[in-house]
């Protein structure tokens, strides 16, 4: 097991940054996740569905959030956390997974932490917000 | 409009067992590298019984049983209008590689924006493992752009 380290109000998570979006990045992740809504893969479907060209699933910038925290600490430790999608992901946007610690508390016997996460694309637009409960015990 | 009859409505218990391969190429589509994900050893050196679930992966449940999407055609929903607005998780025990979990949807809620404009659909999943131990739950709320 990682050695436990202090973690503290203010505490900034390392951040991940992802390569440009691309249309293989899309079609792996449909397969990998089940995902299989053709929006996602198909500019065909995605232009009749009156959208310029196919975009990232939400679930994909999720999964990037996902290994900003168990970057930063055993996946056991983390005990909830939601995200809202604020805005699409575009071919060829360059995300950065980045999150803070706000606040140390006690619950259900253990110490706690709860962070604020978002990805933002390269123009510092936040695409998805969050936040998440961790165990520090 | 969506029918608000279909709030309550409970879908079918939807057997989802959890394969290595599938955790890999997962792990592989989101650019993971820590060997926890790919390696069995890894994992086990971890503390794990085999490579773990990571954390958004139980949503393929939905989709793979093509529970989620055969739901939306049923309440009239056109998948090029739907958009991914929440997704959250809270996890009571850890999925590995080689677990059956059963995972089990509700609507709990429908409501709109807007005049109408956007309407939210607010599933709930529980995830229980073979034991038939509640391991996770997770939220899903679908936007629907009208």
């Amino acid at each position: 097991m990682p050695e436990q380290k202090a973690i503290n109000v203010g505490d900034v998570l390392p951040e991940v940054k992802l390569p440009p979006v691309n249309r293989t990045t899309l079609a792996l992740f449909a397969g990998a996740s089940g995902d299989h809504n053709p929006i996602h893969i198909d500019i065909d479907f995605a232009r009749k569905a009156g959208m310029p060209d196919v975009f990232a699933h939400g679930m994909l910038g999720m999964a990037w959030l996902g290994r900003l925290l168990t970057n930063w600490l055993p996946q056991s430790q983390l005990r909830q956390w939601s995200v809202r999608f604020l805005g699409i992901t575009n071919l060829g946007d360059r995300i950065t997974c980045s999150g803070r610690v706000v606040e140390v508390f006690e619950q259900d016997g253990e110490r706690r932490a709860k962070l604020e996460i978002q990805t933002a694309n390269q123009d510092g637009e936040v695409r998805i917000a969050g936040d998440a409960v961790v165990s520090l015990s | 409009m969506i029918d608000k009859k279909w709030i309550g409505y409970t879908g079918p218990e939807v057997r989802f067992d959890i394969e290595r391969g599938r955790l890999k190429f997962f792990a592989q589509a989101i650019g993971e590298s820590n060997p926890i994900y790919l390696d069995q050893a890894a994992a086990q050196a971890a503390g794990y019984r085999d490579l773990p679930v990571p954390p958004t992966f139980l949503l393929a449940a939905d989709l793979d049983s093509n529970e989620l999407f055969s739901t939306l055609a049923k309440m009239g929903v056109p998948l090029g209008r739907i958009l991914h607005g929440e997704q959250g998780y809270t996890y009571y025990k850890p999925v590995c590689a080689g677990d059956s979990v059963t995972v089990r949807a509700t609507i709990s809620d429908i409501y709109d924006k807007k005049n109408g404009a956007l309407e939210f659909i607010v599933r709930d999943s529980t995830v229980t493992d073979a034991s038939g131990e509640l391991a996770a739950e997770f939220r899903s709320v679908i936007v629907v752009r009208n």
